[in-house]
């Protein structure tokens, strides 16, 4: 079968540790948290006081600027602690599980019989509405909008990122009823899966499925959309992640909320890296302890990919929205003369600079070093390596730095989300921080222009 | 790590909150040339790619060694054999040592002395630019400059062209060619005509050598071969000469992915296509100089691969680089052929490209930015 796009930007990193593709249950504890920041730009606002009993799916919070949009416990128990830092912002919910699930249930008639405003009642009160994320801007989305399509990305090319057909493995039918169901509140869903793709994706009905060729970022689906249908000023798609559509099919099923979650645990310093069958805002834990982690050494651990995920700690939990926990070690060591060319063997490189090119089937445990300073902007061309979207991206991030908003907007400031742009810190000699300047310049935007 | 221990002692005083901070950038210079700091991600990707700017300039030094090296041996190759004297390699490598290891000297003491300066003063770490640029300076300058000449422009250079601009990543123009063009137009003795370019020529009455391009400015016949051109044993700046040896640091920047291959190949695109038009038109002796010859006299070689492709005053968009390129060559042949005043035209080009290429840039982004716009109206109005 051929591919609809092909991209032939982009950068594979050959990252050590990739899980193999066993399930496993993971041994759950009685300590759950949700980390409000995990929904960027959503001001929570409390609905259960500290001490109070929760159901499953009983909303604990909302957020301030859109009161429809609630967030549910994934647990039944108790809310044990609200977590605040300064400003008295909510850092962290913690509750505690009474190992029941006794949940809150949700009665509908049959999905045909529902027009748009219904499944998107329901999908707002079940606490199913945050996992919908919008373009531009990279937050949920907001259901007063109408979305010029919903787009679900099939694959992941992100290092090490978790397999979407193995994470759907036995979760088809529910997301073939997911896409069903959002299939009533927009007018398109597309669905990409890779050019030579043979799974139960390209068999999806009510999608339009899109073949794409490519290295990562091609899996990232907002470089999907740039090539799929480019979102204009004015303009909003939504996207939601694959084995969340199969949880919005499960809940129109039985009309509970699931707070199930696969997770890849991958990286370099994982003993026997694999898929664990877990829970939203779960403790990482048993799963660490049962790849064969010590969470008192020097590790970091992701929620997410190496590249774009948002670090925790041994006492963390599993975040809201990635199917990927990566761990990797700490660099914070000192290499002697390691600057020099073609020194230090064990660090990948994009550029001839090291030897890595000579051997490009082997694999790399990578650390967190930053492999030099921060310095002036000085080399050109490597940031359009690897971005494999019409878009000038030393031009748009200089732009973001002196917050000019009438350049952002011409250059492609609403295509874009921090992702995309996960290369470009990783391969910048200037070790420019990119994804932190597109964030803010997003957050700039929506302030400035809604 | 005993050694590691020691310098963190020796630090401490720079440290945060302690008596000489504001020096630390300094101190950090030096230590960064040992060790690769501990530093971790702390925002953004959590894994780094193993280049940085340090190595990418170490690149850039390893590729301009050849050049260097050969032009050191030509130095003394070039006075040995004006005045005459039997000489063995290593005679003459060690007479072009002589010369040009004090010009070295002072090029880096002296910019790597502004550098530190201006580091600890906006509280910034020292950029790893110079170490190339520093090399570069005394690379095309006349042998027998004066070092002080050399010293005064790396400063003028520095002050005026770099930090005036806001320092590395800001300058319009390419840094050591402000210094070659600050020396050539202050002290135009010093830099041309025809008792500069080989070793000892101002001072002893039998050695004397013009460039090649410099002869045919003066209507002279050109009695070296195209093989020693190529190869580069001609008098002229420093380095320039040897075009062999600068195709040599080319492939190093290329392979390694340093230097922009589109606007190395621009360039000799836009020359040639100039120089065989202004062979067909044939009105002077360098109109009917060969194209070819052309591509390897004088310093269009050395200024295409590696000051042409300097990535901060060259043009920054993809598109734009190819059209920097070629404009660079072929403004060289034209201002070589026009101008008997100026017989060299690739240090005039690529500063005037310089002034250029943001200009370039910009309309490379507004094409950009047009397509989008298009795109925005065609989906306003559907087509019926």
């Amino acid at each position: 079968m051929s591919a609809d796009i092909t991209l032939r930007k982009g950068l594979t990193i050959p990252l050590k540790g990739e899980a193999s593709l066993v399930l496993k249950t993971s041994k759950l504890t009685d300590e759950y948290t949700l980390y409000p920041d995990d929904f960027h730009g959503v001001v929570p606002k409390m609905l259960v006081k500290e001490g109070e009993p929760v159901l499953l799916g009983q909303p604990i919070f909302f957020s301030k600027a859109n009161p429809e949009i609630q967030f549910v416990s994934p647990v039944s128990g108790t809310l044990t602690k609200i977590v605040r830092g300064a400003k008295r912002k909510i850092l962290a919910l913690t509750l505690k599980s009474d190992e029941r699930d006794k949940a809150v249930t949700h009665k509908f008639p049959a999905v045909d019989a529902l027009d748009a405003d219904s499944v998107k009642s329901q999908l707002l009160g079940s606490g199913c509405w945050p996992f919908i994320k919008q373009r531009p801007y990279d937050v949920i989305a907001n259901p007063e909008h109408t979305p010029k399509g919903i787009f679900i990305t099939g694959f992941s090319t992100a290092p090490l990122a978790a397999d979407i057909p193995f994470l759907l493995e036995n979760q088809q039918k529910d997301f073939q009823h997911g896409i069903d169901v959002l299939n009533k509140i927009t007018s398109k869903v597309h669905l990409t899966v890779p050019a030579k793709d043979t799974t139960f994706l390209s068999s999806v009905s009510g999608v339009e499925i899109h073949r794409i060729k490519g290295i990562h970022p091609a899996g990232n689906v907002g470089v999907q959309i740039h090539h799929i249908d480019a979102i204009n000023a004015g303009e909003v798609a939504w996207t939601i992640n694959a084995e969340d559509v199969a949880r919005i099919g499960r809940f129109f099923t039985t009309g509970t909320f699931d707070p199930s979650r696969t997770i890849a645990a991958v990286g370099p310093v994982l003993v026997s890296p694999c898929y664990f069958k877990t829970r939203i805002g779960a403790s990482v834990a048993p799963i660490l302890e049962a790849v064969g982690v010590d969470a008192n050494s020097q590790i970091r651990i992701i929620n997410g990919d190496v590249l774009s995920g948002k670090a925790t700690h041994a006492d963390g939990s599993i975040g809201y929205y990635n199917n990927t926990l990566s761990v990797l070690a700490e660099g914070n060591h000192y290499r002697m003369f390691g600057w020099l060319p073609f020194v230090g063997g064990k660090i990948f490189s994009m550029s001839r600079t090291s030897l890595s090119w000579l051997f490009p089937k082997r694999n790399y445990a990578l650390d967190t070093n930053m492999n030099g300073e921060e310095r002036a902007l000085v080399v050109t061309g490597e940031m359009e390596r690897v971005l494999p979207m019409d878009i000038l991206p030393m031009q748009l991030l200089k732009e973001c730095m002196v917050q000019n908003i009438e350049k952002m907007e011409a250059l492609g400031i609403y295509e874009v989300a921090p992702e995309d742009f996960a290369l470009i810190d990783y391969a910048s000699t200037s070790k420019i921080e990119a994804q932190a300047i597109i964030r803010e310049a997003l957050d700039l935007m929506i302030k400035e222009v809604g | 790590m005993k050694l590691r221990e020691r310098i963190d002692a020796l630090k401490k005083p720079f440290g945060k909150g302690q008596k000489f901070e504001r020096f630390a950038p300094a101190v950090n210079a030096f230590d960064t040339f040992l060790f690769v700091p501990n530093h971790t991600t702390q925002k953004g990707a959590h894994i780094r790619d193993a280049v940085d700017l340090k190595r990418t300039m170490v690149t850039v030094i390893i590729a301009l060694l050849p050049a260097f090296i050969y032009g050191v041996y030509n130095t003394g190759y070039q006075y040995f054999i004006q005045s005459g004297l039997a000489f063995t390699f290593w005679d003459a490598l060690l007479h072009g040592a002589l010369k040009i290891m004090p010009m070295v000297v002072v090029s880096y003491g002296v910019g790597l002395a502004i550098e530190f300066a201006f580091a600890v003063y906006r509280g910034h770490e020292v950029n790893e630019g110079y170490l190339v640029t520093g090399l570069l300076i005394p690379m095309i300058m006349p042998v027998d400059i004066p070092l002080w000449m050399v010293g005064l422009s790396v400063a003028f250079a520095v002050f005026i062209a770099k930090e005036a601009f806001g320092g590395t990543g800001m300058n319009i123009l390419n840094p050591a060619l402000t210094a070659r063009a600050f020396a050539f137009f202050a002290y135009p003795t010093y830099m041309s005509g025809n008792k500069v370019w080989v070793s000892e020529a101002s001072n002893v009455d039998g050695i004397s050598g013009e460039t090649i391009l410099g002869s045919l400015a003066a209507g002279n016949d050109v009695s070296y071969s195209m093989f020693d051109m190529f190869v580069g044993a001609i008098p002229g700046s420093i380095a320039e000469t040897s075009t062999l040896w600068v195709l040599v640091g080319a492939a190093i920047l290329i392979f390694t992915g340093i230097g922009s291959w589109r606007i190395m190949i621009g360039g000799v695109l836009g020359a040639a296509v100039t120089g065989m038009l202004f062979n067909l038109w044939g009105a002077n002796a360098l109109m009917s100089f060969s194209w070819m010859n052309h591509l390897v006299v004088g310093g269009f070689a050395f200024g295409v691969v590696f000051m042409a492709t300097d990535p901060v005053s060259a043009a920054q968009t993809t598109k734009g680089k190819w059209i920097y390129g070629v404009l660079v060559g072929i403004f060289c042949i034209l201002i070589r052929v026009f101008n008997p005043a100026y017989p060299e035209g690739v240090m005039l080009a690529i500063l005037l490209m310089n002034v250029f290429a943001p200009t370039i840039d910009h309309y490379v982004v507004e094409g950009n930015v047009k397509r989008r716009k298009k795109r925005l109206s065609t989906t306003l109005t559907p087509a019926s």
